[in-house]
């Protein structure tokens, strides 16, 4: 399974950021290999809908899973269509913390309608 | 003659001046006012009569899922986020599309497909004999005022006068009104921000190259600044409406002061007259 954390560098060391669509970094984690990528998000200065683009990028990268702060209502439509669960993380932790509350159940869901 | 009126930011009484010029002009000639602030149009209040909806639609793209290969490209290349491609669909938000026509062009398979969704309308009237009152007014949420206001200045087209009232602040809209006009009035009022909006105001025309001129509304005498930039940047200034109780008691109760106070007929008379390049 494929994890995203969207975060504010790259590497699973860096902060995870609250911001999903203008996040400026997304790091995608296999949880079976716990191999890392890290993308830096083209959309940062984009001028709007960042959001529903952002998503169409986890779903390029076979993402299933979102660990964020928040998402807007386009985005959220988008990543309910393509089955992409997301969850909240509120904190200043790392991509790795946020990945370990993950796994422990901690997280929760964020509501997409 | 086509003639706008803008103002750098809101509130500064650009409608008043619309309304009362077209309504003055009406007594001599036949005239069309185009209410161009299509997100809050006002013009309907002064002149209140019955109206005839023309819908304004605007091509947005559908996808036939039938060719559609979910290659993305069509989702990468809109840049409003209107398009998301998954693995086994695309999304449409069609509230977000500036119909650009963008994702048909790049599609390789030619899956996109142009639908039409209604993003507003046009209001017609005939409030009082010469005048026409055109009005846009672009639906709750939608993106798309320049649609409308291009719709409502193409059912204005072929009058020999038309006047465009501009939405306020310098934005899109404001370009799309001004596009095509042959003379601005700029209305400001004699205080720093009304000085400070009328400037970019002024810079915006200068870049498109329309004649202005300015009306001080709501004016306390102390404008020696406001002149002082007109002369400055050539802008004649056309005419100046003092603020007084009984001009605010007459826009409060949504009347017109040509119509309502003595004088006023003739001075929005020669408002149109001093107006750059009118031949009148
Ligand atoms: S027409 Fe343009 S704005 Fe609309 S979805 Fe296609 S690319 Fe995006
Ligand atoms: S560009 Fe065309 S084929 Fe590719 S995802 Fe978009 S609609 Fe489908």
């Amino acid at each position: 399974m494929i994890v995203c954390i969207t975060a504010r560098a790259a590497g699973t060391d860096a902060p995870v950021e609250e911001r999903f669509g203008r996040a400026p970094c997304f790091v995608f984690v296999d949880t079976e290999t716990g191999a890392s990528e890290s993308v830096q998000n083209p959309l940062i200065d984009a001028a709007g809908g960042v959001g529903p683009r952002a998503v169409q990028m986890l779903s390029e990268h076979g993402a299933t899973v979102l660990i964020t702060g928040q998402v807007g209502g386009n985005a959220a439509k988008a990543l309910e269509a393509g089955g992409i669960r997301a969850y909240a993380y509120r904190g200043s932790g790392s991509v790795a913390d946020a990945l370990a509350g993950y796994a422990a159940g901690n997280l929760t869901p964020l509501s997409l309608s | 003659m086509k003639i706008a009126i803008a103002s750098g930011k809101g509130g500064t009484g650009k409608s008043t001046v619309a309304a009362n010029l077209a309504c003055v002009l009406s007594c001599t000639r036949d005239v069309v006012l185009v209410d161009c602030d299509v997100e809050e149009p006002n013009l309907h209040l002064f002149f209140p009569a019955a109206a005839v909806d023309v819908p304004v639609t605007t091509p947005v793209p559908a996808i036939n899922l039938d060719r559609c290969t979910f290659c993305g490209e069509c989702g990468k290349f809109c840049r409003f986020g209107a398009l998301t491609v998954l693995k086994d669909r695309v999304l449409v938000f069609p509230e977000l599309c500036h119909s650009c026509g963008g994702c048909a062009l790049v599609c390789p398979q030619g899956a996109v497909r142009e639908i039409p969704r209604t993003v507003g309308r046009v209001a017609c009237s005939r409030p009082i004999p010469r005048l026409t009152l055109v009005s846009g007014v672009l639906n709750e949420g939608e993106v798309q005022a320049p649609a409308v206001i291009r719709a409502a200045k193409m059912l204005a087209e072929g009058h020999p006068l038309a006047i465009y009232d501009a939405s306020p602040g310098i934005a899109c809209p404001v370009i799309e009104t001004l596009e095509g006009s042959d003379a601005c009035v700029l209305v400001t009022e004699s205080t720093p921000f009304g000085l400070h909006d009328l400037s970019l105001a002024a810079e915006v025309v200068e870049k498109i190259g329309i004649p202005a001129g300015v009306v001080i509304n709501r004016s306390d005498g102390e404008d020696a600044p406001t002149m002082e930039f007109c002369r400055e940047r050539d802008l004649p200034v056309l005419m100046t409406i003092p603020f007084s109780r009984e001009i605010a008691a007459v826009q409060n109760r949504g009347g017109l002061i040509c119509r309502d106070l003595p004088g006023w007929e003739e001075r929005f008379a020669g408002l149109f007259e001093r107006i750059p390049g009118v031949r009148p």
